[in-house]
């Protein structure tokens, strides 16, 4: 009777501007590569561009479960190097009993998919059960790792035993149909995340924990559950990323993963998720990554700016994404 | 009031409209507010209350009509151009930052200096003096995010005397007040009055508006429906006039046959903190009604029950079954369900929108591992059929629903979890009279269904009108259960205080 009526300017929940933004710009991008570089759509380049995006689009596919539970997770580049190092340090150390072939493999990914779940649920742990802010535990883990890195090449370079990276390197460039491993288990991740996140129970309980966890809470959603379960999926995720990132250096050292933390919240932001959490997108997420990638490409390609400012055209591109975000919000 | 109608009006609106895209939702209110009278604004959730508000005080611009202050034309291009003018609105979701002192709120934007420092000594006696003249004795220097619901409304009030406010705009001061609070606030309602400040101010308390309203506005669908000194209407015309029907029949009548066999019986019940050895039972079929005093435990023991937070107990026995309950999810798993108080914080998620509002509670049961969205959007049709919900757009953010709306939406959203014992929290705290009698016709008609209902409530007349058994607590123990003819505010009251005590407590 009346109440309708009181609804101030009928708003749809999400502004459409913050849903075809990022597209747009991805187009806008893709449009200048072409005019720029006559290789730019070939497919040596768009097959580059994808297998470099697939490390961070991996992570950020897990970041933005974290994020749109209301978390953050500043040690994901940190914990990669570590993992990578740790990695490459049993396989070397198994190599004698097992030699080179598949078992040596399987056990490497296993000790970077265990090392990664483990390293998520104690970031996970701290936060959900010692009640510590996730910026601060995630600081704390991201110096823990880095510096455990360091350590463990004393200062230098962990190497895989050359045989080993030979028969490794596949994982990295090999592939099916010309298509490389990379991306074809960046694309599996990316189709599972956006049914965990669109269609199953899990992302729900992510948006409402992230959205205000005392409704969640006394809505029956286990929050502390649920973040958890974020932090050790991104862990996981990590550990999977590593996995592919390792047969391509063969090695690892304290700069390896270095600004991945960066580079996937920025992708995730980008993408439209929400910061403050409770609305995330995993195909948004999918465009920030391709968006970085593509700028990092295009300055490679071309010589009108350096590509050493790549890090600084980011930083700018963050920024004005959460500005776009705002603005968009404001109007809605 | 006499020679009061021959002033000018201070402010006033003239055939004001408003629309929002394509929706009016004010259509030609006409409304006059004068020096040194309070004028009750009421109306529905929705009745477009707020937004004359917002319109008086510049918040908002009219789509078309005037605003006339001291009989000029003026147009408020912003908030800052109604404060210029004098006009201060007090929200109903305040608006102090929570961080700051209670002083630097009341000085935020206008601070004292002396050369280049804040002059923090003429502040802190000014503040002093403006809580003194509230009756509030918080600490100027105590951070606003300790301070109680109702200090922060007076420091609302403290922070509006401190601008000299000609004209005051209060929306619902009293919905967070306990009585003894609101009696402070009138009082200084009555010195504003007498010192020639212009008062307009909404509430859903028709009392509260007979007491202390010299001239009340009535809105109905965004239209002035009645206009008038406050002595010639009675709460019930008021009433009627709000809701367009005769809303006299507010309770549902009391069931003549005894309730069934007991289905809840709760021993030893213990929240540390806040509620000490709570026992009671509940039937199959009644209302049981749990009053008491705002902080007298009776929330957080509930809660406790629920599993919601830490607590133990003797004895929780579910159909003669002892049940264990430490989790949300155990209860549930007991067909047992709590609907909060705090909707907008604790209730629903007010960016998303109705469908995952409604369903988040008892999401497994819409599909499996993956969510079977037609299901939902099934059980959406059926909860705004049943409910009566008021939405517009089904897509729209819940945020954006009225009060009345959000609390039908949230007692769908709990009914999604089927309980077989209902525990409500505030059930109608802050949502208009027509909404009230629907959520009480649909509580008796759930008890008549076979339910058992517990139900919270610092409305007095709420307790006595709906419950079958009353159960009154004081400070975290159970002061007695009333039943039959015992329920009566007079009974109630002496048990929330404690007998002989004296009687200058808040009775909420």
């Amino acid at each position: 009777m009346t109440s309708d009526t009181a609804t101030p300017a009928p708003k749809r929940s999400l502004p459409s501007m913050s849903l075809l933004g990022p597209v747009i710009a991805l187009l806008v991008l893709i449009a200048i590569g072409a005019s720029l570089n006559s290789n730019f759509l070939g497919a040596a380049n768009i097959t580059n561009v994808l297998a470099r995006s697939a490390f961070i689009g991996i992570i950020a596919v897990g970041m933005t479960f974290v994020i749109t539970a209301g978390g953050l997770d500043l040690s994901v580049g940190s914990m990669a190097a570590f993992i990578a190092g740790l990695m490459i340090l049993v396989m070397n150390a198994a190599l004698p009993t097992l030699g080179i072939g598949v078992p040596i493999i399987l056990l490497g990914m296993v000790v970077a998919i265990v090392a990664g779940i483990v390293a998520g649920l104690i970031n996970g742990f701290l936060i959900t059960a010692l009640g510590i802010e996730a910026f601060i535990v995630t600081l704390g883990t991201m110096g823990i790792y880095r510096s455990l890195v360091t350590w463990l090449a004393d200062g230098g370079t962990l190497s895989l035993d050359f045989g080993l990276r030979t028969f490794y390197r596949p994982v990295y460039f090999d592939g099916i149909l010309g298509i490389s491993w990379p991306i074809i288990v960046f694309a599996l991740v990316v189709i599972l995340g956006e049914i965990l996140m669109s269609f199953a129970r899990f992302g729900r309980h992510c948006a409402a924990t992230g959205s205000n966890e005392h409704v969640a809470h006394y809505s029956n959603v286990d929050v502390n559950r649920t973040r958890l379960l974020t932090y050790a999926m991104l862990g996981l995720l990590v550990g999977v990323a590593t996995i592919m990132y390792v047969p391509r250096l063969g090695s690892a050292s304290a700069s390896t993963g270095l600004l991945w933390e960066l580079e996937a919240i920025a992708a995730v932001i980008i993408g439209g998720t929400v910061l403050k959490g409770g609305f995330g997108r995993v195909w948004g997420t999918v465009i920030g990554v391709l968006i970085l990638s593509l700028i990092d490409n295009i300055l490679n390609l071309t010589d009108f700016v350096s590509p050493y400012l790549n890090g600084a055209i980011q930083g700018v591109i963050i920024i004005l994404a959460v500005i776009l975000q705002r603005e968009a919000k404001a109007k809605g | 009031m006499g020679d009061a109608v021959t002033t000018p009006p201070t402010l006033a609106l003239r055939d004001v409209r408003k629309s929002f895209g394509p929706i009016e939702v004010l259509h030609g209110v006409d409304l006059e507010l004068r020096a040194g009278e309070v004028l009750a604004l009421i109306g529905e959730n929705g009745a477009g209350k707020s937004t004359t508000m917002k319109i008086l005080a510049g918040y908002q611009g009219a789509t078309s009509g005037r605003i006339l202050l001291d009989g000029e034309e003026v147009t408020f291009a912003s908030l800052h151009d109604g404060e210029e003018a004098g006009i201060v609105m007090i929200h109903q979701e305040f608006n102090i930052a929570e961080q700051l002192t209670v002083e630097q709120n009341i000085f935020l934007g206008r601070e004292l200096r002396r050369g280049w420092l804040l002059d923090k000594k003429k502040m802190r006696q000014l503040t002093r003096d403006y809580l003194d003249r509230v009756n509030c004795d918080v600490d100027p220097n105590a951070r606003v995010s300790t301070l109680s619901n109702s200090d922060k409304q007076m420091v609302e009030i403290a922070k509006a005397l401190s601008r000299d406010a000609r004209i005051l705009i209060m929306d619902e001061p009293t919905a967070v007040l306990t009585a003894q609070e609101t009696d402070v606030l009138f009082d200084q309602v009555r010195a504003l009055k007498k010192a020639g400040t212009a008062i307009l101010f909404t509430s859903h308390k028709l009392g509260e508006v007979a007491e202390i309203a010299d001239q009340v506005t009535i809105l109905r669908d965004g239209s002035v429906v009645h206009d008038g000194p406050a002595a010639e209407v009675s709460e019930d015309e008021m009433a009627t006039a709000m809701v367009g029907r005769d809303v006299s029949d507010l309770f549902p009548d009391k069931p003549d046959t005894p309730p069934g066999e007991v289905m809840m019986r709760v021993e030893g019940l213990t929240v540390p903190g806040y509620a000490e050895d709570i026992g009671f039972e509940l039937r199959r079929g009644e209302i049981l009604g749990i009053a008491g005093l705002i902080g007298s435990g009776r929330t957080e023991a509930m809660e406790g029950l629920c599993g919601l937070r830490p607590a133990s107990a003797r004895l929780v026995e579910i159909g003669g079954k002892a049940a264990d309950i430490r989790r949300p999810k155990d209860a549930r798993d007991h067909g047992l369900c709590y609907l909060t108080e705090d909707r907008k914080l604790r209730g629903l998620l007010l960016g998303m929108g109705l469908r995952v509002n409604l369903t988040l509670q008892a999401l497994d049961r819409f599909g499996g591992f993956l969510i079977d969205k037609a299901a939902e959007e099934r059980a959406l049709d059926a909860a705004i059929e049943a409910f009566d919900i008021r939405a517009g757009q089904r897509d729209v953010a819940v945020g954006n629903l009225s009060g009345g709306n959000q609390q039908k939406l949230l007692l769908a959203k709990v009914m999604q979890t089927e309980p077989s014992i209902l525990i409500v929290d505030e059930p109608t705290r802050g949502i208009d009279i027509g909404t009230k009698q629907q959520i009480y016709a649909y509580l008796r008609n759930l008890a008549a269904q076979g339910h058992g209902i517990v139900m919270i409530s610092s409305e007095m007349q709420e307790v006595i009108g709906l419950s079958d058994r009353v159960m009154v607590m004081r400070s975290g123990r159970s002061a007695g259960i009333l039943s039959g003819d015992e329920i009566g505010e007079d009974a109630i009251v002496r048990r929330a205080m404690g007998v002989g005590a004296d009687m200058n407590g808040k009775v909420a």
